[in-house]
């Protein structure tokens, strides 16, 4: 039971309210590259801003609502590493327009968003915030996977890093759906329920719209991860003899700004101090 | 005896957590957490114990399956290396001097 | 009545040989560990400050966790996002200390959500502002680590190891927070309005943090002979002050004290009078957000209740499972 390394470091001079700060060599914030991206490549870098950004958000308003502290802290950390994500992908998006992070995140308004209408899905109880992770997150780590190989190199580091934290990410909701879906009458009956209310958005995803034609090589393109997504997932599903939902496909759209009506409340929320102080900095 | 803290009452149990900080050092206990099984209890002593990277490798052990000495009888369980000084090198003076020694 | 065995009451009782043990661990500065003999009044008194520290970590996410949606940059989001995730984890640190007392999660948070249990009073108030997310980390915060830095040093080794941990990483949220303001104080007249406006807001509750004056203290003597304390609400509020004054006037703002005035003989900053009425107010419910910061922990445990119990059920079922594998 001892921790005698830690003891008495900071204690030692007991300088009230004096609390000596470690020196600690800092990583980059965010991930630059050498690179201007072009409007395409901006474009594209706003889909996957977008998609994390709103997810992430989302997950943010989690944050001391958990069902157990501990997950407060886990939830914490998938949504910290999205920002960092959404923060590298739109900062490069922005070099195309001169525009910074935060006049994509803040000054553009709905029909300029391009996100997936399954992050825009509400977060519901604890099973559909699962539902949603595990969904995303299997996708995400199959596109950051091949997105390490584009021929963008800002593109590359960006993926390189956030692969990582994915797979993290789709371990943690994998583990959820087994609990949930093997749990109790009534965690099972809500995981199903959720399952079924997701389902629906999932097509989107892998949708391929123009812009991916003309990126050959650099973007990934969506249809060719369906199948190591669903060959991903389809283990985790039997293991916790959960079915594929069959029903209805929404139409999407998120791609050229057409988005669930749920987006519209996110952006007011999360935009709403920013647009009262045009021009001030924070 | 077992580990200050554990309750079988709780609906989830208490693990304690031990946190490699680096490759040549040993794992050192760094508090506990609660978690329903020891996926999640490792998952979670990730989460909790190194935000700012502070560990390379974690253990976490059930906390109701630790045994410590009995503090009861600490007096006589611990008595007994006092006073064997010829166990330390520096028990050995008349060496002092020589090199490599 | 009469009796030959009645002891003599004008000698101390002799005192036992455990307690003795205890008492020559404090007076060598040395550390109580979990397994050791302590007074029962000392594991009381240790439960119900490292559980209330605990509560106050956890009921402190709510205030801030109010602006994480609304954040006006992607970086103060994620740093708020960071700092407000820290709370649920010093909360953890500090349960997991308690724990080690014999006290169990479960029953902590079963008392904090039926209001049994005390959680500092500064998290009643609320944060209208975003100027507030920068008072919180440069007052509270400030505040808060002027009455931690010594607590790393507590009798009792969980909690000061738990201490330890905690103060390395409150400062970060002391400095984001005076960083906030400052980033307000050289902005637009609109943002410089915000932060002086919740500097006044919270200046005389962060001084009120240190407690009641020590005149007024009743736990306080105890816990300095058991050296769970080290200082008293006074002497650390006085050098809270101390080191505010200066930083205040870095920032740019004014502390909403008409009568603080240096005096020069005692080199200290002499404040005006607390008004303490408030304080007690607060304490017994009756601040603004009482209410809404118990039903929100509340909400949070009832909703949860589901998932923790499908988990526990998984965990049965997978340990069944393993034990019938290895009897087959």
């Amino acid at each position: 039971m001892n921790d005698d390394t830690a003891n008495n470091d900071s204690a030692e001079a007991d300088v009230h309210g004096h609390v000596a700060v470690e020196v600690t060599t800092l990583d980059a914030e965010l991930i630059e590259g050498p690179s201007v991206a072009t409007a395409d490549i901006a474009e594209y870098a706003v889909w996957l801003g977008d998609d994390s950004l709103v997810l992430a958000q989302q997950l943010g308003a989690w944050i001391s609502r958990a069902p157990e502290l501990e997950e407060d802290v886990a939830l914490g950390n998938v949504a910290l590493d999205l920002i960092g994500h959404a923060r590298s992908l739109l900062h490069y998006a922005g070099t195309a327009t001169d525009r910074s992070e935060d006049d994509l995140a803040y000054w553009r308004t709905e029909p300029d968003f391009r996100s997936l209408h399954i992050v825009e899905q509400p977060n519901g109880d604890f099973a559909h915030t699962i539902a949603r992770q595990f969904v995303v997150s299997h996708y995400l780590f199959e596109l950051y996977s091949r997105l390490r190989a584009s021929a963008d190199p800002t593109l590359a580091a960006i993926a390189a890093k956030a692969v990582k934290e994915v797979d993290y990410h789709r371990d943690h909701s994998t583990q959820w759906v087994l609990r949930l879906a093997e749990g109790t009458d009534e965690s099972r009956r809500r995981m199903i329920t959720a399952m079924s209310d997701l389902w629906p958005y999932v097509e989107e995803i892998f949708r391929d719209d123009p812009l991916i034609d003309r990126l050959e090589g650099i973007a990934v393109r969506p249809s060719s991860l369906r199948p190591a997504f669903d060959s991903a997932i389809a283990p985790v599903l039997a293991e916790a003899e959960l079915d594929i939902p069959v029903g209805f496909v929404a139409s999407g759209g998120g791609r050229t700004g057409k988005h669930s009506e749920h987006l519209a409340f996110l952006l007011a929320e999360m935009q709403v101090l920013t647009r009262a102080h045009p021009g001030a900095s924070w | 005896m077992t580990t200050p803290g554990d309750s079988a009452a709780e609906i989830w149990p208490l693990w304690e957590v031990f946190v490699r900080s680096n490759r040549g050092l040993s794992h050192v206990h760094v508090g506990s957490l609660h978690a329903p099984d020891e996926t999640l209890a490792v998952r979670n002593a990730r989460d909790l114990y190194t935000r700012r990277s502070e560990g390379v490798s974690v253990w976490v052990v059930p906390a109701a399956a630790i045994t410590t000495s009995d503090p009861d009888a600490k007096g006589a369980f611990f008595e007994s290396p006092a006073g064997k000084n010829y166990r330390h090198a520096s028990y050995y003076s008349k060496s002092e001097g020589v090199k490599h020694l | 009545m009469t009796s030959t065995i009645t002891p003599d009451m004008s000698v101390p009782a002799a005192i036992s040989v455990e307690e003795q043990q205890f008492n020559d661990l404090l007076e060598a500065d040395s550390r109580i560990e979990p397994r050791d003999w302590m007074p029962e009044g000392y594991r009381k008194s240790l439960v119900r400050q490292i559980s209330q520290h605990a509560h106050s970590e956890i009921i402190g996410m709510q205030p801030e966790s109010n602006w994480i949606t609304r954040a006006p940059s992607l970086k103060r989001k994620a740093i708020l996002m960071a700092k407000v995730q820290d709370e649920a984890g010093h909360g953890l640190y500090l349960y997991s200390a308690a724990q080690t007392l014999g006290a169990t999660r479960d029953d902590m948070t079963d008392a904090l959500i039926a209001g049994k249990a005390r959680y500092s009073s500064i998290f009643n108030y609320p944060t209208p502002s975003w100027a507030d997310m920068g008072s919180i980390g440069w007052l509270v915060d400030g505040a808060a680590i002027c009455n931690q830095v010594p607590l790393c040093r507590a009798s009792y080794g969980p909690y000061g190891r738990a201490m330890v941990r905690i103060c390395k990483e409150e400062s970060f949220h002391q400095r984001q927070g005076f960083e906030i303001l400052l980033e307000l104080m050289q902005g637009t007249d609109e943002q410089r309005q915000m932060a002086q406006d919740s500097v006044n807001r919270w200046y005389w509750p962060a001084l009120m943090m240190f407690g009641p004056p020590d005149d007024d203290s009743p736990n306080s003597a105890q816990s300095m002979v058991w050296k769970i304390k080290r200082h008293s609400n006074d002497e650390l509020r006085q050098r809270f002050v101390n080191m505010l004054v200066p930083q205040a006037a870095v920032l740019g703002v004014t502390l909403p004290d008409p009568d603080l005035h240096f005096n020069e003989e005692t080199q200290q900053w002499d404040l005006g009078v607390i008004d303490w009425t408030e304080f007690h107010e607060v304490l017994a419910g009756r601040g603004p957000n009482n209410a809404q910061r118990l039903q929100r922990r509340r909400d949070a445990h009832d909703e949860g209740q589901w998932v923790r119990e499908a988990a526990a059920a998984y965990a049965r079922k997978q340990s069944a499972r393993t034990e019938e594998m290895a009897a087959s």
